[in-house]
């Protein structure tokens, strides 16, 4: 019974991650139609950023938000000086030039910090909360990564719902040229769409990273079942990557926990099947998106 | 009808047969590494064929044909290892089980739109090849399965060396791939691919089966992975998870890209970039004399950076791009061909 | 790579044009890789991916120890050249590079290739090559077969080995305690298990939880473990999941105590990993402090050991700023044992030759290691033993007690009561 409440804890820690990135990868997707593979890479680079702050000294806060501010910039960037070139090609260029971006990006943190992990300071105790004679893996640090996620997309949520920007950005995403005639500047938007990707992304790389280490390739794994898990949740919707990376984290960790490790990508690659099955475009589908 | 149909087999043969001659004189030229590189050549080739058309004719994003390329590894070591199948018959074997496993996610695949499929298939590079992990006992677990390198038959003479050997069987391998991909592409089933892949309505309303057509072109296109999979092991003797990670499938897509999908030619210069690319970046970093880190990683920056170059300059391709450019060499040509006639004092 | 070989071409144009004589005296030009001056050999490394943290240092230590002797004459007036190639730890790309460099580079011979799912990949093709593959860095039993491959030559020791000394030292110690086992499922993993297994009763053993290398948690693994109560943690991992797992356990508040084979207990490494936690409420070596492990090599926090005093200085001199570490001791380890066989294998140098001398010879040579290897015609495995050590204030104290046992199950363990000479004036090998 304490092994499936831990594995459940586990998990929803693990899920919050999985979802802050694929929040993250939704942001993109809605922004300009993209699959940013460059994601778990750009992520890796401002939590190189972080740590390096950390070692020099700095607070941990300080970090946070220069890892956050860097990936706002970094983002933004991206989108500027490479993305806006492929972005009227056939999407699958776009794919290929992240693809690039993560190999190049990758290899870059290798030449500058070298292969050799390093490790992160995490914002609050590790040390798990005491219940009855016994500690649970789920930590006050837990509890933070958790309701960062969670206040990140729900602020996002207000943005996209509440906010002219957020009106905006949807109106670029969903119909570029009807946006453009009304006035909105679309690539800016895009642009905009970029940098609060990687800002989120970045959060989430320092939050995961106590518990996996700075490396070059330490969170390819992450940006993987982050994307397993926007694609169940539904590519569209903010919310379903929320529920997809909980949902992910849980299957991986009880699989895992019960029936091995090997077969955890199994299990998840069978629950995104079958819910594909039933709901081609995710959990949280917009199913109005076809008919128009 | 038919007729057409037989003109396009013997086009066909005629194509592969050139290929096959060109592909034995290369390898009877180079050197045993070189004939090595063939091989490698080869069953990338046969793996690419297939993706190629599914992401140019069917119009479908795979990022997981390296898993494909796993069960015809694995199907091959198992029927050569333990079961001493003939060659013929374990990649023959390879073939099917690929198709079957291509099957049944293509039926799911046909009704998923771009990102949705590359999730999937993503997601299927991961955890199949990571099955062999689970079941150490018939699948060896990390270290995988390896057979005996296939001896050349005794009438080829003791002397002829094995890598030559080794080369030409994924050389007809590949071929055979061609031959088939190449009469696919030129019959009704390869226009019913391009109708759905450009418009999904019309063709539905000319009778094209939208669904059947889709998962045609993904169970062929995983038999080819498969294929290129049981090629690979005869070439490497070795089935195993590590070699079939995510980053082969992300490789060979990235590569069929870049080669220029939908074009047989395209695969070729796909496969071409995925032998000569890393021994090339390699060579660079090694002559640049930099430090250990530097030098580790920078043949992955070249490759990175390749990648996007690559798109940004030729966003249809290498084909494509070459096509522009000798487009471009013939008028050039015939423009200077004519300020030639017109001004003969020069 | 055209200009070494047209160099290589007009050398023996050279030796041609020289006389018969050279020629028939079974000169050394007529192998492969050696020139009066040179000998090259090439390895396959991880040097970038999931696998190259801490492997990625191996090679460049042990070139640089090449480098020291090299400036220092050679051997038999022979530079030694390592030429390294990334495999990443990808058995596709591990056959691709040791082709190229047998087939292409024309190397004397393989030597350190890392990893067993790699390396077991291209033993066949080495073999059937008469290609030297010696001192492949890999605990794997599989090295150990003269007889099916006579080319190949372990080095340190089997897995199961050290596997065995461990649980010896669990079932004196720690007798009636629970044991739980987290294992890298490989054959490292496995190995080091089935030495567990060979030692402690298996009543006593409440659970085995394999990983898979490249996973980033292992909630699930020491959760398991400690669920089933194991009052003793036995670690055969990577030092990067020794620090994933510990970190795990401290959140769980799970204290066992900790055995870990040589592999994932670096100090140095691992400590590097867990000095963050919490904002310093535990330093980065509490988490491992106590832990029981073995090695067979002086431990690279052991300044005093002469042959790490002679290591330090020879890594500041031509590996400088890289971390030194027991990746570093590893690499120049290795080197030093290479440096012994071809000083062995004579002026002479053949393939044939430095084969035989490692078969004859090997079992003698005296050098970094606390325990003699158990090189004989058979017999191509490493090291035939190991010592106790302990993590006292984030150094490993060994016991001084080596020991040596066989990798099959049931053969006794037996003290080892030769000791480590001090290293050679001038630290270049003289037998």
């Amino acid at each position: 019974m304490t092994q499936f409440i831990d594995l459940t804890l586990s998990g929803i820690s693990n899920g919050a991650i999985y979802a802050a990135v694929a929040l993250a990868l939704v942001l993109i997707w809605r922004a300009t139609r993209i699959v940013n593979f460059a994601q778990g890479a750009m992520l890796m680079i401002t939590t190189y950023i972080a740590a390096a702050l950390v070692e020099a000294g700095n607070p941990y806060w300080l970090a946070l938000v220069v890892a956050v501010a860097a990936g706002l910039v970094f983002g933004a960037l991206t989108e500027l000086v490479l993305i806006r070139r492929v972005e009227s090609a056939p999407p699958i260029n776009a794919v290929i030039v992240t693809l690039g971006l993560l190999v190049f990006l990758e290899a870059l943190a290798g030449m500058i910090w070298s292969d050799t992990p390093r490790a992160f300071p995490a914002a609050f105790s590790i040390q798990g909360y005491e219940v009855g004679h016994t500690r649970i893996l789920f930590s006050p640090n837990s509890t933070f990564i958790v309701c960062v996620v969670a206040l990140v997309a729900l602020a996002l949520g207000a943005l996209f719902r509440y906010t002219s920007l957020g009106l905006k950005l949807r109106a670029a995403a969903f119909a570029p040229e009807v946006a453009r005639l009304l006035g909105v500047r679309v690539g800016r938007m895009f642009t905009i769409g970029w940098a609060l990707a990687a800002g989120v992304g970045a959060l989430a790389g320092a939050l995961v990273a106590p518990s996996t280490f700075v490396g070059p390739s330490n969170f390819d794994p992450i940006l993987i079942f982050a994307f397993t898990a926007a694609v169940l949740g539904g590519l569209e919707s903010p919310l379903g990557a929320i529920v997809g990376g909980v949902l992910i984290g849980l299957v991986l960790s009880y699989v895992s926990g019960y029936e091995g490790e090997a077969l955890a990508p199994l299990a998840a690659l069978a629950m995104l099947l079958l819910t594909l099955m039933l709901r081609p475009t995710g959990i949280f589908a917009a199913s109005r998106e076809r008919r128009v | 009808m038919r007729a057409l149909a037989r003109v396009g087999a013997v086009r066909a043969a005629v194509v592969v047969l050139l290929a096959a001659l060109a592909f034995g004189a290369v390898s009877s030229l180079v050197g045993e590494y070189r004939d090595l590189q063939l091989a490698d050549g080869a069953y990338y080739f046969a793996a690419l064929i297939g993706l190629s058309v599914l992401i140019g004719f069917g119009g479908k994003i795979s990022l997981g044909h390296g898993a494909f390329m796993a069960v015809g590894a694995y199907a091959v070591a198992l029927l050569v290892a333990d079961e001493h199948w003939p060659l013929v018959g374990a990649l023959a074997a390879a073939t099917a089980v690929s198709a079957l496993v291509g099957a049944v996610l293509g039926a799911a695949a046909s009704r998923l739109q771009g990102p949705y499929l590359a999730g999937v298939t993503l997601t299927l590079a991961v955890a199949l090849p990571q099955i062999g992990n689970r079941f150490p006992e018939t699948l060896g677990g990390e270290n995988g399965l390896v057979i005996d390198p296939p001896a050349p038959p005794s009438f080829l003479g003791s002397s002829f060396p094995p890598q030559r050997y080794l080369a030409w069987i994924a050389g007809l391998g590949a071929l055979a791939a061609l031959f088939f991909i190449y009469n696919m592409t030129r019959s009704g089933a390869g226009r019913a691919l391009r109708a759905v892949r450009d418009d999904e309505v019309a063709a539905a309303l000319c009778g094209c089966h939208v669904g059947r057509t889709q998962t045609v072109a993904f169970v062929l296109s995983a038999a080819c992975a498969g294929l290129g999979g049981g090629l690979a092991t005869v070439v490497l003797q070795l089935a195993q998870p590590g070699a079939f990670p995510l980053e082969l499938s992300l490789r060979i897509f990235a590569a069929a890209v870049i080669g220029g999908v939908g074009s047989l030619w395209g695969a070729f210069w796909a496969a071409a970039l995925l032998v000569l690319l890393p021994n090339w970046s390699h060579d660079i970093a090694q002559s640049l004399s930099l430090s250990g880190n530097v030098a580790a990683n920078l043949p992955l920056a070249i490759y990175g950076v390749m990648l996007i170059v690559a798109m940004l300059l030729w966003p249809g391709g290498i084909q494509a791009g070459l096509r522009q450019l000798s487009g471009l060499l013939k008028r050039a040509y015939s423009s200077r061909h004519s300020v030639t006639q017109s001004n003969p004092a020069k | 790579m055209s200009l070494s070989m047209s160099k290589r071409r007009a050398w023996l144009l050279a030796v041609a044009a020289g006389g018969l004589a050279v020629v028939g005296c079974g000169s050394s030009g007529s192998t492969v890789g050696v020139t009066p001056t040179s000998v090259t050999f090439g390895t396959h490394q991880p040097l970038t991916g999931p696998a190259a943290p801490g492997y990625s240092e191996i090679a460049p230590a042990s070139i640089a120890f090449f480098k020291y002797v090299n400036a220092h004459g050679g051997v038999w007036g022979r530079k030694i050249n390592l030429i390294v190639k990334n495999d990443e730890y990808n058995p596709t790309q591990t056959v691709n590079v040791v082709h190229q460099l047998v087939l292409q580079e024309k190397v004397f011979g393989i030597f350190e290739g890392l990893g067993t799912p790699t390396h077991t990949k291209v033993v066949g093709f080495l073999n059937s090559e008469k290609v030297p593959d010696l001192f492949v860095a890999s605990g794997c039993p599989c090295w150990d077969n003269g007889a099916e491959h006579p080319y190949t030559f372990g080095w340190q020791p089997n897995y199961t080995i050290e596997g065995k000394i461990l649980g010896q030292y669990i079932a004196q110690h720690f007798a009636g305690k629970k044991v739980g086992v987290l294992y890298q499922n490989d054959d490292f993993g496995n190995g080091g298990l089935a030495g567990i297994r060979d030692e402690v009763p298996s009543k006593d053993i409440v659970a085995t939880q394999p990983y898979e290398p490249g996973t980033t948690t292992l909630a699930a693994q020491i959760t398991a473990i400690k669920s089933a109560g194991a009052e003793v943690l036995v670690d055969f991992t990577v030092p990067i999941y020794t620090a994933i797992g510990q970190l795990t356990a401290f959140t769980l508040g799970y204290t066992p105590q900790l055995v870990v084979s040589s592999v994932g207990i670096d100090p140095t490494t691992v400590a590097a990993l867990l000095k963050t936690i919490s904002k310093g409420k535990a330093s980065g070596t509490a988490l491992i402090e106590g832990a029981i492990t073995t090695n067979y090599l002086p431990s690279s926090t052991e300044t005093s050991n002469p042959w790490i005093a002679l290591f330090r200085r020879i890594h500041s001199e031509y590996d400088p700023g890289t971390p030194f570490d027991g990746n570093t001791v590893y690499g120049m380890a290795t080197a030093y044992t290479l440096v012994q066989a071809l000083k062995a294998a004579g002026k002479n140098l053949t393939r044939e030759a430095i084969v035989k001398a490692v078969e004859e010879g090997g079992k003698s040579w005296s050098g970094p290691g606390l325990v003699p290897f158990r090189y004989t015609k058979t017999q191509h495995g490493g090291y035939g033993g190991a010592e106790i050590g302990r993590v006292e204030g984030g150094k490993i104290v060994l016991s001084g007690k080596p020991l040596l046992t066989e990798p099959t199950a049931g053969t006794p363990i037996t003290p080892y009561t030769g000791s480590q000479p001090a290293p050679p004036t001038g630290g270049v090998p003289s037998e």
